[in-house]
């Protein structure tokens, strides 16, 4: 039921519901963007019963899997 | 980034599982909140990919599975009155009432359609002037803002055509009823991450402290939830009981501001009955009186139907974590998808619908 999609934003209308159109792949949809006033053209959000939940932060997504080539390096130092 | 394919890489769920067996010394176990988690970790296979030591159990994270048969009949009665478009996620269609489920009422000649968002049934209702749409509002917190949405612009429009069934559920006192359970079996909680994303992260901070119970807010792939219950681990194992935030990518500590805001606007916390679990208070919302006449409930007068569950389903235990779908003596007999005795069989996130799907053909044990 909470499934969030994430999906790129093509374009938005500045309205009361500040509807865009969200790119999930090759599936395009009419989503409403009030609850991210930031979000813009090009920014990845998770899309959740037609509204958009919240920005994707793409330097906290690096951040997590970088810290898990670090998991592997420390145990190199600490053997098997 | 593609934000999925990078969160189902084998070789980094191979790490963590690693990390977590180096980490963990005794046995743990752990209970993910969200279906969307149950469905991912019995479809990945993720927990055959942990140390024995570490039990997953599955909780109430399902809205539709948690819904009492009571709002189900009250649905069914307003789908069956003419003039009604009844408007639904799709997974409520065969979701059983007391005698029969809306794809019943559907097939009687009743207008049910199903809808991707609220948004869709309110587009429903401006072009269908003459009929009355009404939408089924089930769902948790992520849920609460659309919905919430819906009716502030119905009320702006002054559509008068519109209104919805709300059977809204939280979070946070479902996790405080099962932490007070004398049957508590949790050490940990992933918490669900896209509920988290709409409220934040700190209405979980006196659970884990009260409870001394660490609780890590966790996201959906693979991976994600292989790195939650390395820090679930790792929190236990050094004596911690903290929350933590494993989907910083999405989740803001102080949650979405202007979701919240929406949430505020239309609706208040209100007492709830869960299914095969019984009444917990203020686990809900319920529309504040200045949106009441978007209520259907009162709408169509049908707040004092009800009928009662099945006694042959045990979902309510399956939901609190004390019992697996497949120890239930009805699994994959007299319950299945086409034929369910309860919503946890039927939900595209409910535990019963996961292992009939992916483990049905498993030994019990």
């Amino acid at each position: 039921m909470c499934l969030g999609v994430p999906g790129q934003i093509l374009d938005v209308e500045e309205s009361a519901l500040r509807l865009g159109r969200v790119a999930f792949g090759p599936t395009v949809k009419e989503v409403s963007l009030a609850c991210v006033p930031d979000a813009q053209p090009g920014a990845w959000v998770v899309v959740h019963a037609g509204l958009a939940l919240e920005q994707l932060d793409e330097e906290e997504a690096r951040l997590m899997l970088e810290s898990l080539a670090e998991l592997e390096a420390g145990w190199a130092e600490e053997g098997p | 980034m593609k934000y999925v394919d990078e969160f189902r890489d084998g070789k980094a769920a191979q790490t963590l599982a690693e990390a977590i067996r180096r980490k963990v010394t005794r046995p743990w176990t752990l209970m993910e909140v969200c279906g969307g988690q149950t469905h991912a970790i019995v479809r990945f296979g993720l927990d055959e990919l942990l140390p024995k030591a570490i039990s997953l159990i599955h909780g109430p994270g399902c809205p539709v599975c948690v819904t009492p048969v009571a709002l189900i009949d009250q649905g069914l009665a307003i789908a069956a009155q003419p003039g009604v478009t009844f408007c639904s996620f799709g997974d409520m269609l065969r979701v059983p009432g007391s005698s029969e489920d809306l794809f019943s009422v559907k097939s009687r000649g009743a207008d049910v359609r199903v809808v991707y968002s609220p948004l869709d049934a309110l587009a429903l209702a401006r072009e269908n002037p003459d009929r009355e749409v009404v939408f089924f509002a089930v769902g948790f917190e992520t849920t609460a803002p659309a919905n919430a949405l819906a009716v502030s612009q119905a009320k702006k429009e002054g559509l008068r055509n519109f209104s919805i069934l709300v059977s809204h559920v939280r979070v946070p006192p479902a996790l405080e009823a099962i932490l007070a359970s004398p049957r508590r079996r949790v050490d940990a909680f992933l918490a669900a991450g896209h509920v988290c994303s709409i409220m934040g992260m700190e209405e979980y901070t006196p659970l884990a402290a009260k409870h001394c119970v660490p609780i890590v807010v966790t996201a959906f792939e693979p991976v994600d939830l292989l790195q939650g219950i390395l820090m679930c681990v790792a929190q236990l194992e050094e004596g911690r009981a903290e929350v933590e935030n494993q989907y910083a990518r999405l989740v803001k500590v102080g949650g979405n501001r202007p979701a919240q805001a929406l949430i505020q606007e239309v609706f208040q916390v209100v007492d709830r009955t869960w299914r095969g679990i019984g009444a917990i208070p203020d686990s809900g919302f319920g529309l504040r009186d200045e949106y009441a006449e978007f209520d259907a409930a009162r709408r169509f007068r049908v707040g004092d139907i009800g009928g009662p569950e099945s006694p042959d389903c045990q979902s309510g235990q399956v939901l609190q974590g004390f019992l697996k779908p497949p120890q239930c003596p009805a699994f994959g007999k007299t319950c299945t998808p086409d034929h369910p005795l309860g919503a946890t069989m039927v939900s595209s996130e409910g535990a019963c619908a996961a292992y009939y799907r992916y483990r049905r053909f498993e030994p019990v044990g």
